[in-house]
């Protein structure tokens, strides 16, 4: 009876644990899932968003670009903080956004280029986590605006209207008939030379004007030359051959050729194949001036202009025919070759000088004589500039300091 | 096909190669096929980039789509006109009696050139040369970053040279270019300093640019004898 009765009180106590369990586990499970459930968030990283986003407008240029500028998450500011980068969205006339560019995390700039003018654009800005991310608020729809004057240039405006200054000066100095001096210039000299010598020898002359189109200030410059030499040429009425690789270049310098024998009294003399068109291709164009130079054999090749890599297969090519070669060009690589393999060459600045020697016109002359007030400016400021930042160093001078600053000022250039 | 290119591409780097032996008329017919052919390219590539991909789509811009579908309408840009009646006034030309006309285009190629390359050039040429010339050139007052104290710091006697020959360098050279006045005494003897700069660039310059036409003909070799014979693997 006993033993009966302590089964019964031991299936009791199994029944009253099996019902603790029971009501404890939901009991539990009722109090414990949303723990569970934020503790799962609590690994998921919930990241703030980018705030204060800006876009404005960018200063100074042809309306084509905006900058977007904002406050990085609070949790990228923090060491070790959750985001791993951000996302940059724009929507164009107010359509969807899109996504535009991925940024390191610490971003807090982005410079959108390539824009148009009168088109609205709107963005903003996305942090993201590992697994999570937030977006800031959009910006409102702007457009990118042009500036008509670029003022951080006013400096450069001022000594270039100085410059310009002294050149009408002496333009007006020079139509007065003030005689304006100019140094002899050795490649110049040789200029009319070299035409007699293809006279005598009773050979053509080359010109061969570089491989740059009109856009280019060394073509103009070989240009303007070819006035002075072609009207020589007319005079002497030696045949003069230009190839060229550029379609402007030949109406340009047949254009120049035309007025250089009209000039010298004789058109009919001139003839528009003097000036022949052979193909833009750099090298094709060389193969072909080559082929002319070895079977023509002229006495005199003239190399001004713009030249790259060409320069010295035309000049050894000239240089195997012993033709008298002057050459010029303000393209320093170059120069090297035509210095080794010419006879005469116009270094950079004096290619550009050479027309205004050789025409003597009053224009010329003064832009020529203004250019060098320019230089005599820079010589001066340079001494000035680097004695005064020198002792200002060296003494720790605070007046020579002083005026490095304000010359540096005046020509750092944006 | 390939094998006939590389076969074409060969004969005719070898014709063009043959006139370091003299003209011939292996090089006649290589020249001929290089101009022909690379004039009728460029007439090709000109139109579709200008006549074509700017003017065309610019004045009758095709209809594009973004992401979601939707039409993007794009204003015809009427400036392009411009240009498109510069160029057709080029081809007055043509016609004797109008060939004048054609002289109003190069005109204007001629001075928007100069207006828009003289910035450029004064600011690059003049202003930054100035301003990157004028420097100390013994030492300056710098922060110690160990200590954070503020003193004065001598360069190396390889900076300090370096900086002279900047200064004389630039200096000289300006001289040099200096044409309102005759090269004699002090300033011919400076001129002549300056043309001894420019002589030791142009040295130095030939040199580096030397070798690196050598790396084109390594690369013509390269093709003859690995491309072409298969004897470079």
């Amino acid at each position: 009876m006993r033993r009966r009765h302590s089964r019964h009180i031991l299936l009791f106590h199994l029944f009253l644990f099996c019902l603790f369990l029971v009501t404890s586990s939901a009991i539990h499970a009722q109090s414990e899932t949303p723990a569970d459930t934020a503790a799962v968030d609590t690994a998921k990283v919930q990241i703030e968003p980018p705030t204060s986003v800006v876009v404005t407008d960018h200063k100074y240029d042809d309306a084509d670009a905006l900058e977007l500028t904002w406050v990085p998450s609070v949790n990228d500011r923090v060491p070790g903080g959750k985001v791993v980068g951000y996302t940059v969205f724009r929507s164009i006339n107010e359509r969807e956004f899109e996504p535009l560019q991925e940024l390191l995390p610490g971003s807090n700039f982005y410079l959108d280029e390539s824009l148009y003018r009168d088109t609205l654009y709107s963005y903003y800005v996305m942090a993201y986590s590992r697994n999570d991310s937030a977006r800031s608020v959009a910006t409102e729809p702007v457009s990118p605006q042009r500036e008509w004057l670029h003022v951080d240039r006013a400096w450069l405006f001022v000594i270039a209207l100085l410059i310009s200054i002294s050149v009408f000066y002496f333009i007006s100095a020079a139509k007065k008939g003030e005689d304006l001096f100019i140094r002899k210039i050795a490649g110049l000299e040789a200029v009319d030379e070299a035409i007699g010598r293809a006279t005598e020898m009773g050979r053509p002359i080359l010109y061969i004007p570089g491989i740059l189109d009109m856009d280019d200030v060394q073509t103009l410059a070989a240009i303007t030359i070819l006035g002075h030499v072609s009207r020589t040429v007319a005079d002497y009425d030696i045949h003069v051959r230009m190839p060229v690789s550029r379609s402007l270049v030949m109406t340009a310098a047949r254009e120049t050729i035309k007025a250089s024998y009209q000039t010298a009294g004789r058109p009919d003399a001139y003839n528009d194949d003097m000036v022949q068109y052979v193909t833009d291709e750099q090298f094709g164009y060389v193969a072909a001036v080559d082929g002319i130079m070895v079977r023509e054999k002229p006495a005199t090749v003239f190399l001004l202009g713009a030249f790259f890599a060409e320069s010295l297969i035309l000049a050894e090519t000239g240089n195997s025919i012993n033709a008298i070669q002057i050459a010029g060009t303000a393209r320093p690589a170059q120069l090297p070759f035509f210095i080794a393999a010419c006879d005469f060459t116009l270094i950079g600045e004096e290619l550009f000088a050479a027309s205004a020697y050789l025409s003597g016109e009053p224009k010329q002359l003064g832009s020529l004589k203004g250019q060098d007030v320019g230089k005599f400016v820079a010589m001066v400021v340079i001494i000035i500039g680097v004695v005064a930042v020198t002792l200002g160093q060296a003494f720790d001078v605070a007046f020579m300091q002083e005026i490095f600053d304000a010359l540096t000022y005046v020509f750092s250039t944006q | 096909m390939e094998h006939i290119a590389v076969w074409v591409a060969a004969f005719l780097t070898l014709g063009i190669v043959s006139f370091l032996y003299k003209d011939n008329p292996w090089y006649k017919l290589s020249e001929s096929i290089f101009v022909g052919i690379s004039a009728g390219y460029w007439f090709v590539v000109l139109f579709w980039d200008n006549v074509h991909g700017k003017f065309w789509t610019g004045v009758f811009p095709p209809e594009e789509y973004d992401a979601a579908g939707n039409v993007i309408t794009k204003d015809p840009d009427w400036m392009l006109w411009i240009g498109a009646l510069l160029g057709i006034l080029m081809l007055a030309r043509l016609v004797p009696k109008f060939g004048w006309i054609s002289r109003w285009p190069l005109a204007f190629i001629v001075g928007s050139t100069a207006g828009l390359y003289l910035i450029n050039y004064f600011s690059s040429n003049m202003m930054r040369q100035v301003q990157g010339t004028i420097m100390p050139l013994f030492g300056m007052w710098q922060t110690d970053p160990a200590t954070g104290e503020v003193m004065f710091q001598a360069f190396s006697t390889y900076d300090v040279v370096g900086n002279l020959v900047i200064l004389i360098g630039t200096f000289t050279g300006l001289v040099y270019f200096f044409f309102s006045k005759e090269h004699r005494g002090v300033f011919g003897a400076t001129a002549k300093v300056g043309i001894f700069f420019l002589m030791i660039t142009f040295g130095a310059s030939f040199g580096y640019t030397v070798m690196s036409r050598m790396s084109l003909l390594i690369g013509r070799v390269d093709f003859l004898f690995g491309t072409w014979l298969g004897l470079i693997k």
